[in-house]
């Protein structure tokens, strides 16, 4: 559904991404796992069109998207769910959902999915009126994922979804993320959280400075015994 | 009396407050201070000149005319001088502005050349009692027609789609992205109603004083946006709010004697503030965007 190849990043003279291949297929969850500072969000934000690849070619669903703008690929039905949420924290709840949907112009439909979100998230519908700065950072999760649902996503790149929050949470976030797969979303999931990614995924790949240095099936990778030195503590 | 300054005070007010929504809304999207915005509020008192001397309109057809001539100006800057910047530094657009308001200023001064040319009567001088106070047409019609502009900016920035838009990129211009907001769009757009406000207050101004000349728009640009941020840059409540504290403010401090220092009032005000609260009146607390 989603083919990155050979994609080069550089932020001025900082080369972040030096030839990351990776595919998602339909249906599945793919992660991403790797260390801070090793290319993950530049991965993701490359796919998304907030940068631009100095070289490669990415594809979804068969189209090349590599350079096109955000909003159009967005059309496409590929969003992110972005690392440190990054809801509209000055906006309603309600507000940053209707946000979500901004490309539909259906009010019904856009209704509809809001109603969706709010039954996949209570918490939601019962903090509607409130400021998203208001929430906490559960809830903040809860709501950037539920925006980026508004749009109906085909394909849902989630960048750590799991930082900062207790245990607890990590396990309600991923096991909606299940969910959410299970009920036809393909999901690229980035982590740093390798174990909780891995036992969800499908497959995996490892980063390290720009480049991906394992990939495999994730009940491998999570045996095996790179993935289990560097990122599993022992 | 005092009732009668604070009235003046409100409508001298209301038009700085009309130029500083354009420099508050500007920076809130894309953090440049547009240092060509006083030369679009005076191309705006130009256009309105030209309509009512010229083409013999009246004042509503010739403040449309001056609205609609500016939106396509602020909208073309954005395109030519600093949309091509916006990966650059922070200083490379805000000189580039610069250059803008000094071409403009000097292509006025070829055209009009640079003596103060007077509004042609467009509307009559007739004052109206209010019990104690005392209050003309022409007062009348700013206070009016700053209200109604300002509520309907207000209307569009709460209810409307592009406002929203609007609201999203000035918070997160990414994410705004993420959400299919086509963010070119919305900061063209806000150029758009940045310099149509601009343009309503440069025809208001040139017909209350009387006066339209290329250089007015260098202390009336420099005064508001010295409101927009007492009012705290970026908040669109916060520039209608600086703008009226300086308008009455400066008018109470030249009926208290400090007429020669009418023009430092707004600087000393805003220097006292800041020292107070960093951010302005209605400023938010400083976030770093990443
Ligand atoms: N905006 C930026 N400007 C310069 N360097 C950046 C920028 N964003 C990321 N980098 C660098 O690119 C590399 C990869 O960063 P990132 O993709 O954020 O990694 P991860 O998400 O895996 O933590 C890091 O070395 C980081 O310092
Ligand atoms: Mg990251």
């Amino acid at each position: 559904m989603l083919k990155v190849e050979d994609v080069h990043v550089y932020y001025g003279a900082i080369h972040a991404i030096k030839g990351i291949s990776l595919e998602v297929p339909q249906g599945q969850i793919v992660t991403l796992i790797g260390a801070n500072g090793a290319g993950k969000t530049s991965t993701l934000n490359t796919i998304c069109g907030l940068i631009k690849p100095k070289s490669g070619r990415i594809t979804f669903e068969g189209k090349d998207i590599t350079g096109m703008a955000t909003p159009e690929i967005v059309k496409m039905g590929l969003t992110q769910v972005p690392e440190g949420r990054r809801i509209f924290a000055n906006m309603p709840v309600y507000e940053n959902l209707e946000l979500g949907a901004f490309l539909n112009k259906n009010k019904k439909e856009v209704a509809e999915a809001m109603e969706n979100v709010y039954t996949r998230f209570p918490r939601l519908r019962e903090r509607k009126n409130q400021l998203a700065g208001s929430l906490s950072g559960g809830e903040q999760q809860m709501l950037a994922m539920g925006r980026a649902l508004m749009s109906k996503p085909r394909l849902l790149l989630l960048d750590e979804p799991s930082m900062g929050l207790s245990p607890i949470l990590v396990k309600e976030i991923f096991s909606i993320i299940k969910e959410l797969n299970e009920q036809g979303t393909t999901i690229l999931l980035v982590e740093q959280n390798a174990k909780m990614a891995l036992s969800i995924a499908h497959r995996g790949y490892v980063v390290e400075t720009g480049r991906i240095v394992l990939a495999g099936d994730a009940k491998e990778l999570l045996e095996s015994p790179e993935v289990k030195r560097a990122y599993l503590g022992g | 009396m005092l009732s009668q300054q604070l009235l003046n005070g409100i409508t001298l007010g209301a038009t700085y407050a009309l130029i500083a929504l354009g420099y508050t809304m500007v920076y809130g999207i894309i953090q440049l201070i547009n240092f060509a915005h006083g030369e679009i509020y005076m191309v705006g008192a130009f256009v309105g000149v030209l309509m009512v001397s010229v083409f013999q309109q009246g004042l509503l057809v010739s403040l449309v005319a001056a609205m609609l001539a500016c939106m396509i100006m602020g909208v073309t800057i954005e395109r030519i001088a600093y949309r091509p910047l916006r990966r650059s530094t922070r200083l490379a657009p805000l000189i580039s502005a610069i250059g803008v308001s000094i071409f403009l200023q000097t292509l006025m001064t070829k055209i009009k050349g640079p003596q103060p040319v007077a509004f042609p009567p467009v509307i009559n001088d007739a004052l109206y009692k209010l019990g104690p106070v005392e209050i003309s047409k022409v007062q009348i019609i700013i206070l009016i027609v700053a209200s109604l502009l300002m509520a309907g900016l207000h209307f569009i920035v709460k209810y409307v789609k592009i406002g929203k838009a609007m609201r999203a990129a000035s918070e997160d211009y990414d994410t705004a992205a993420l959400m299919g907001i086509n963010v070119n769009r919305v900061i063209s757009f806000t150029f758009a109603i940045g310099s149509a406000l601009a343009a309503a207050g440069g025809v208001l101004v040139g017909i209350y004083f009387n006066s339209v000349s290329p250089f007015m728009g260098v202390l009336a640009g420099l005064k508001a946006f010295c409101a927009a941020v007492l009012g705290g840059i970026g908040s669109i409540p916060g520039a209608m709010l600086g703008g009226l504290f300086l308008g009455v403010a400066e008018t109470l401090g030249v009926a208290g004697g400090f007429d020669l220092y009418k023009d430092a009032i707004a600087f000393t005000l805003l220097i006292i503030v800041l020292l107070f609260r960093p951010t302005g009146l209605l400023g938010r607390p400083i976030q770093r965007k990443v």
